[in-house]
């Protein structure tokens, strides 16, 4: 079969050795017609420099306001076959565990409903089948039902939670990401699914500082493993280390509070001053454990630029005991979240994200509507205005 | 929320949407806290409210619109 449509443009982004998005859709092509109409529309986008993208508008299935993000040709006529070019969100498995059963029967829905393409993973985590029209959304959406998968989250609405593999496939995990995160997605599916926020709101369970789903800087509510006793130090392991890198220079320099040294042979850590980044725990493994204390740090606020330029996370609960408050159905937790929801419902602006919302209105505003005292980790940075007025009574 | 009162809410949303159609467009969030307040005195809480928008939605009276932000509004063949 001939091409349809000439893509110079995009056959250079073929070549060279790595996988090339091109060549997938290429691939998907053979078997689709409308997905040779997106290599003739990508192709455009490269030559003009802009994308021919129309976003927005309705597309859907019944009941539902969140799953399906509208995408039309700014050329219809010339690209009838991506005339909608619709993405349906599935919320994944938590941790992204899936069977090849499963990915097969996938694979299928796609190729009949849509135009053979999947995107594993969207930014949020959901998955993605790509260039569907709202004809076949409600048939396509019976069959991922099928298979006991369900829509994720789009548009004003908590978006599809998610979470690194966690204690299934990590040692750092400091609590169970995978749980909590499924909990959480079974308990809000009023909010994934019909969209009644003023923007959009996004939970991420990372089971340690080194954060592999990036929640402190893509979510509103971040959840980031950490522990609140000392670390665990084996030091006939550090003295392995030692033999085979240079500790201080690699390890102890570049530790962000200086909170370790040596005296003699033995690695001392100052504990109340570590900030539980993990880099000492990476480059020593079998050296450093987290102590047994285990939980994890709530920030607020993160967010990717759109209105107000990027945001990460801000320090909410330094330390929230997961395991124990697990046990009572996360009730803690939901209490804090339903405040924070009704703050954001009765105070934010259209398209506002919780964290620009807090901006705008301060922190102390904003602890005081939900309930939280204050704590010195909240504090970002020190003042750097030094005209403060002090009360009579010594209070700012 | 008795019956009688829900479908009150229900219609006051739909034609809310309905007078406003192609001027305005109404967040859910929007048509929740004018319900609250035109209910207050019928003692209807947040979640009653969504509980009506949610059935509305379900018969499709209504549909969610997205455009920046989303929003309710008429289906394309009312």
């Amino acid at each position: 079969m001939g091409k349809k449509h000439q893509t110079p443009l995009l056959d250079e982004l073929k070549k060279g050795k790595w996988i090339s998005f091109v060549r997938e859709i290429e691939r998907a092509a053979e078997k689709s017609e409308r997905t040779e109409d997106l290599l003739g529309q990508v192709e455009e986008s490269y030559r003009d420099k802009v994308n021919h993208w129309k976003h927005g508008g309705m597309a859907g299935v019944k009941g539902y306001g969140a799953g399906m993000v509208g995408r039309f040709s700014e050329f219809p006529e010339k690209y009838p076959g991506i005339k909608e070019c619709h993405s349906m969100r599935i919320i994944p498995s938590a941790g992204f565990f899936y069977n090849s059963d499963f990915l097969r029967k996938l694979a299928d829905i796609s190729e009949k409903h849509a135009g053979g393409l999947l995107n594993f993973h969207g930014a949020t985590g959901n998955i993605q089948i790509l260039g569907m029209s709202q004809a076949e959304a409600e048939d396509a959406f019976q069959a991922i039902a099928e298979l006991g998968f369900d829509l994720g989250g789009s548009g004003s609405d908590l978006r599809t939670p998610s979470c690194c593999a966690g204690q299934a496939r990590c040692e750092f995990a400091n609590y169970d990401t995978m749980k909590i995160c499924h909990d959480l997605t079974e308990e809000y599916q009023d909010e994934l699914h019909r969209p009644a926020f003023n923007y959009k709101f996004k939970f991420k369970f990372s089971g340690c500082a080194n954060d592999c789903v990036a929640s402190a800087a893509r979510s509103d509510l971040a959840f980031i493993g950490t522990w609140k006793d000392k670390i665990k130090i084996n030091q006939g392991e550090v003295k392995n280390y030692v033999q085979k890198f240079n500790v201080q220079k690699y390890v102890l320099d570049k530790c962000p509070t200086k909170c370790m040294w040596f005296e003699g042979d033995n690695l001392v850590i100052d504990d109340e001053n570590c900030v539980k980044c993990m880099h000492c725990i990476n480059e020593m493994p079998k050296a450093l454990r987290a102590g047994d204390e285990k939980g994890a740090s709530i920030l607020i606020g993160a967010k990717a630029p759109l209105v107000t330029g990027p945001r990460m996370g801000m320090m909410l609960v330094p330390f929230y005991d997961i395991n124990e408050d697990a046990k009572n159905d996360y009730e803690q937790l939901k209490a804090l979240i339903s405040n924070m929801w009704e703050f954001w419902d009765e105070f934010g602006v259209s398209r506002e994200r919780i964290g620009e919302l807090i901006g705008r209105v301060g922190l102390n505003t904003f602890l005081e509507g939900i309930g939280l005292e204050p704590m010195p980790e909240m504090v970002e940075h020190p003042r750097s205005n030094p005209f403060i007025k002090f009360t009579e009574e010594g209070e700012e | 929320m008795t019956d009688e009162t829900k479908k009150k809410v229900e219609d006051k949303i739909v034609g809310l949407v309905k007078e406003y159609a192609g001027k305005k467009r109404f967040k859910p969030i929007d048509i929740v806290k004018e319900m609250e307040k035109e209910f207050a005195s019928e003692g209807l809480t947040k979640d009653d409210i969504k509980g009506a928008l949610k059935e509305i939605m379900d018969d499709e009276k209504l549909v969610y619109g997205y455009a920046g932000g989303s929003f309710l509004t008429l289906p394309e063949n009312k």
